[in-house]
């Protein structure tokens, strides 16, 4: 028996780091794009296991389900060290394509799947006598067998190629060659096309496809952002990486050459948001990237920023815990961390994008919510989002839309008399006006301080004076409420008691998720949050049900004891579904959790079944 | 900017310098250090040699950490926009801000404390960066702050106040500029105000890295006999290889010195460092030579002050950076934003 199915399957490619599979199998990856079907890659790639094993995983999926699916359909088995793992795991019925030129690690046999040996070593060994030649090719021809086997339409892969090596034109031939040595021997020696296979299609509609980390870079760019200071963490390091890529290509002076941005890469963390604190501080708009170990360092700057009421973006794509955990797999877990970052009372601003499109439009947001807050936000990503490519609706920008720099008082309102008092609330928004320094000889300065301070900024440790301001600080945080991303609301049709909250790269998955339930007779109301401090549409969506699935992707339920703590939710009434294993989160995962509960409630008394 | 500098108007008998400021402009509140601590002196050196230079007040930023030295922004000039940030970070946060508007003047107050324990990482990359600043280090060998305990620059075998001896090493601040690449290093002692305005006045006017250890003594807790940072041990060990007159502009040297007694360095923005001799051998354009004297000379004892090393030619990190003339705070939507053609084009290049 085989698998047989059309444009609906899953696709691992198992291979040794470094051995040049990674641009071989994006560009399978954007064939199947480029043929009109869906698809959703993803890189999995330790960070510590012997063999430098790195896995690449493709699922097409003509539905347009982007969320991991989990399971593989067909294993290319390239990496003699996990060999025996990677056969394993193989579904039942699927595909096995492995280097039949040797024979393969000594494991148990498996009957159940389908064997297909295509001797790649030996056909680059005849063809390349040039060793890195070999290695690199190897990984094409092997691209060229899939492409027959699978039904792919040779000539996406050819035009890739040759948008590929547009600058190295020589190499163009030899790669469409190798492409074809690979596709030849397996028209050849197999039945063509096996049971699962590809179709043209017309659903990728003007998707792009990109990474989160990117998209965000590119956020910053269009945001408005001048100084990013950033301590090298996967899986965040790509954000200063394309940040600087970008800013190379579209800030510099195209009459002197010289930079509209400045970037430093700092000698730790706290250093870095010691530099994005005070260029943000001075009137420029500075951001940092960073995951988990990094915001644990920066605590101590973030309660400064708060209190001192100092604009400063941060984006943390957030990756397995606590301490080192995971380095290279994904996680919700930095939530409360963030939200209530630093030492005594303070609540931070939060955006959760779910994908890479709202990476770009949460980061160049970012910028404007902190001008006009004048606090931290925290753009939290994940490796999910961040550092695997997905396909998104196209990044937009109106060029009629402004930088909001908020309320910044200038020389000219000094100079007319207009009165300034740095933490003092004019017009009831709570939030105060501040001033650039250096703006006018007599009138605007301040000093900036950690320490208690009045309303004009004077040092105070009046009882009075401090409550006041604490008090203000809340009051700053119900105006975010009514200027952040909302959340987004999607109901069932039919009345049903029952709801879920979800957020961030969880997104894909729960959707799919919905429709699963759906055809097993459940009724769910769904609604992603994107933003902390909750709008009070969260609240009311709880009011509107008995009970709320929270799924997230952490061990201790973040999201479900934010909004028990800032809305005053009767936590009963909050059922956590947790995925925290370092792998995306499935669909699979959430509707068989979501499903067993509500099979269970049809049956028992409720009360039983939520205990 | 677009506003024009208005002096004040004070009694009409105060001095006033070429912008038309008094010493009282760049005066502030008064300080609430102990009577007689060395970081008061600074302040009053800052005020002079601000006053000398004829800054404008507001187009200083005084950054500082946190200890008694990191205090002391508050009490001098108080038209200036002051920025106590947290301990040992005020080299993150001045480099931040310097980034975004390369027009102020940057000054960084430190402590021992500050510097040479929790913020030592930042110190030494924010000289190696070469942010263009005047980091001034009020050095003391203690945390005042925390009510005496060793600092990082106590010396090995000197006494606490409640008779404890430091067996730890001490770190030497200025040796340690030398080798992270200052562009400035001089050392002083807050008692000798004559030694020390000059050496501010050239260290705000250097374009780079300027670094100034400057021993200060703590009168409540680092004052007595074993302490090797007590204005008396200071004083008994003081060696200062030369002596500083700084001439903004090119003006004529006024001054006759002996032939062969003195050095001339010429900073990227004009002044003039006119350096009298009092070590013949000492020469300030050496960084190696200057490294060298300072640790034969720490082994003998002795505390040498002065202008240690300048190069008049450094570069910032704006230089190396090469950013636009325009400070960064001041750029906008068409200067910083691609525009939706310009994210057409990307969209298009990932299908
Ligand atoms: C993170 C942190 N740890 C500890 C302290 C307590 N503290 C305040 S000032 C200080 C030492 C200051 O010493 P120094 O920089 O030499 O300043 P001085 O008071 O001697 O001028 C310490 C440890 C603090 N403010 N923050
Ligand atoms: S404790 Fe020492 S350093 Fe602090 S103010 Fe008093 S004398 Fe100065
Ligand atoms: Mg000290």
């Amino acid at each position: 028996m085989s698998l047989t199915a059309v444009n609906d399957f899953v696709i691992r490619f198992a291979n040794v780091n470094g051995s040049g599979s990674a641009s071989a199998n994006e560009m399978f990856a954007r064939a199947i794009m480029r043929m009109g079907i869906p698809m959703s890659p993803r890189n999995v790639f330790p960070s510590n296991i012997q063999g430098l094993p790195t896995w690449y995983e493709v699922r097409v999926t003509e539905a347009g389900h982007l969320g991991a699916r989990g399971g593989t359909d067909i294993m290319v088995a390239m990496n003699p060290q996990t060999y025996n793992a990677d056969v394993a795991s193989v579904e039942p019925d699927g595909y096995l394509i492995y280097d039949s030129t040797r024979a393969m690690p000594p494991g148990k046999p498996r009957t159940d799947i389908n064997l297909i040996g295509i001797p790649l070593t030996a056909i680059c060994n005849k063809e390349y006598s040039d060793p890195r030649q070999r290695q690199l090719f190897k990984n094409i021809i092997c691209i060229g067998a899939l492409s027959a086997l699978l039904d792919m339409d040779i000539t996406e892969l050819e035009k890739l190629v040759g948008e590929q090596y547009r600058s190295k034109e020589k190499l163009i031939q030899p790669n469409i060659h190798a492409l074809h040595l690979g596709r030849a021997y397996a028209e050849a020696n197999f039945k063509c096309p096996i049971g699962l296979r590809l179709q043209r299609s017309d659903k990728v509609g003007d998707r792009i496809l990109i990474e989160g980390n990117a998209a965000a870079a590119l956020g910053a760019v269009y945001g408005g952002a001048t100084v990013c200071a950033w301590y090298p963490i996967t899986p965040s390091s790509s954000v200063a990486e394309n940040f600087t890529k970008f800013c190379g290509k579209y800030r510099h002076d195209p009459a002197t050459g010289e930079a509209r941005y400045a970037i430093v890469q700092a000698e730790d963390e706290i250093a870095s948001i010691g530099m994005v604190v005070g260029a943000a501080w001075n009137g420029a708009r500075a951001f940092t990237a960073t995951s988990g170990p990094g915001i644990s360092l920066m605590q101590e700057l973030f309660g400064f920023a708060y209190f001192a009421e100092i604009p400063s973006v941060i984006i943390d794509v957030q990756r397995a815990g606590p301490s080192t955990g995971m380095p290279t797999r994904t996680q919700q877990c930095d939530l409360i961390n963030c939200a209530y970052a630093s030492h005594g009372d303070t609540k931070h601003v939060l955006l959760l994008p779910e994908d890479a499109a709202e990476a770009f439009e949460f980061t160049a947001g970012a910028f404007d919510y902190a001008d006009r807050l004048q606090t931290p936000v925290f753009v939290l990503l994940d490796l999910d989002i961040g550092m695997n490519h997905r396909l998104c609706r196209p990044l937009q920008w109106d060029d009629t839309r402004f930088y909001d720099r908020g309320k910044v008082m200038t020389a000219a309102d000094l100079e007319a008399g207009k009165d300034f008092g740095r933490y003092t609330d004019v017009d009831g928004d709570a939030i105060p006006f501040r001033t650039y320094p250096g703006t006018h000889p007599t009138k605007g300065g301040y000093f900036t301080r950690g320490t208690s301070h009045d309303a004009r900024a004077k040092y105070s440790e009046e009882g009075a004076d401090y409550v006041e301001g604490m008090q203000r600080l809340l009051r700053k945080h119900e105006t975010a409420k009514g200027i952040l991303p909302r959340p987004v609301r999607h109901d069932a049709g039919k009345p049903t008691r029952f709801g879920v909250i979800y957020y961030g790269s969880t997104a894909p998955a729960m959707h799919e998720a919905a429709e699963i339930l759906t055809a097993r007779g459940h009724t769910l109301d769904l609604m992603r949050v994107r933003a902390f401090p909750f709008h009070q549409d969260v609240a009311s969506f709880i009011a509107d049900h008995d009970f709320v699935f929270v799924v997230e992707q952490n061990r201790d339920a973040q999201l479900r004891s934010l909004i028990v703590n800032e809305l005053d939710i009767d936590p009963v009434r909050l059922v956590p579904i947790l995925h925290y294993d370092g792998t995306s989160i499935t669909a699979r995962f959430i509707s068989s959790v979501i499903g067993d509960r509500l099979d269970a409630l049809k049956v028992t008394p409720l009360r039983k079944a939520m205990s | 900017m677009t506003y024009l500098t208005k002096p004040k108007f004070h009694h009409p008998s105060l001095p006033k310098n070429t912008l038309g400021y008094t010493r009282r402009d760049y005066e502030a509140a008064t300080s609430t250090l102990c009577a007689g601590c060395g970081h008061d002196s600074i302040s009053a050196a800052i005020i002079e040699a601000s006053f000398e230079l004829a800054i404008e007040p507001h187009r200083v930023a005084k950054i500082s950490g946190i200890g008694c030295s990191s205090k002391t922004p508050t009490y001098f000039l108080g038209a200036s926009h002051g920025f106590n940030s947290v301990h040992g970070r005020m080299p993150s946060v001045l480099t931040g801000a310097n980034l975004a508007n390369r027009e102020l003047i940057y000054l960084g107050i430190s402590g021992d404390g500050d510097s040479a324990s929790i913020g030592f990482g930042q110190f030494a990359h924010a000289l190696r960066r070469g942010v263009n600043m005047t980091y001034i280090v009020e050095n003391n060998g203690v945390y005042g702050l925390t009510k005496g305990q060793f600092s990082a620059t106590a010396d090995r075998g000197s006494k606490s106040k409640k008779g404890a001896v430091n067996t730890d090493n001490a770190i030497d601040l200025a040796a340690m500029a030398l080798q992270l690449g200052a562009t400035f290093v001089a050392r002083s002692f807050s008692g000798d105000k004559t030694q020390l305005v000059p050496i501010i006045k050239a260290a705000i006017a250097h374009r780079g890295a300027a670094f100034i250890d400057v021993i200060s003594p703590c009168i409540a807790f680092n004052n007595h006999p074993g302490s090797t940072k007590s204005l008396d041990y200071v004083r008994a060990h003081n060696e200062a290889v030369n002596a500083l007159d700084i001439m903004i502009g090119r003006d004529a040297i006024t001054v006759d010195y002996e032939p062969g007694k003195v050095v001339e360095v010429t900073q990227h923005d004009g002044s003039v460092l006119t350096l009298r001799k009092l070590n013949d051998d000492y020469d300030p354009s050496d960084r190696l030579a200057a490294m060298n004297f300072l640790q034969q000379e720490t082994a003998k004892g002795r505390i040498v002050t002065g202008l240690l090393y300048v190069d008049g030619e450094a570069d910032d990190l704006h230089g190396h950076f090469n950013t636009v003339a325009m400070p960064l705070n001041q750029l906008n939507e068409p200067e910083l934003c691609p525009g939706s053609k310009a994210l057409d084009k990307i969209n298009a290049g990932l299908r």
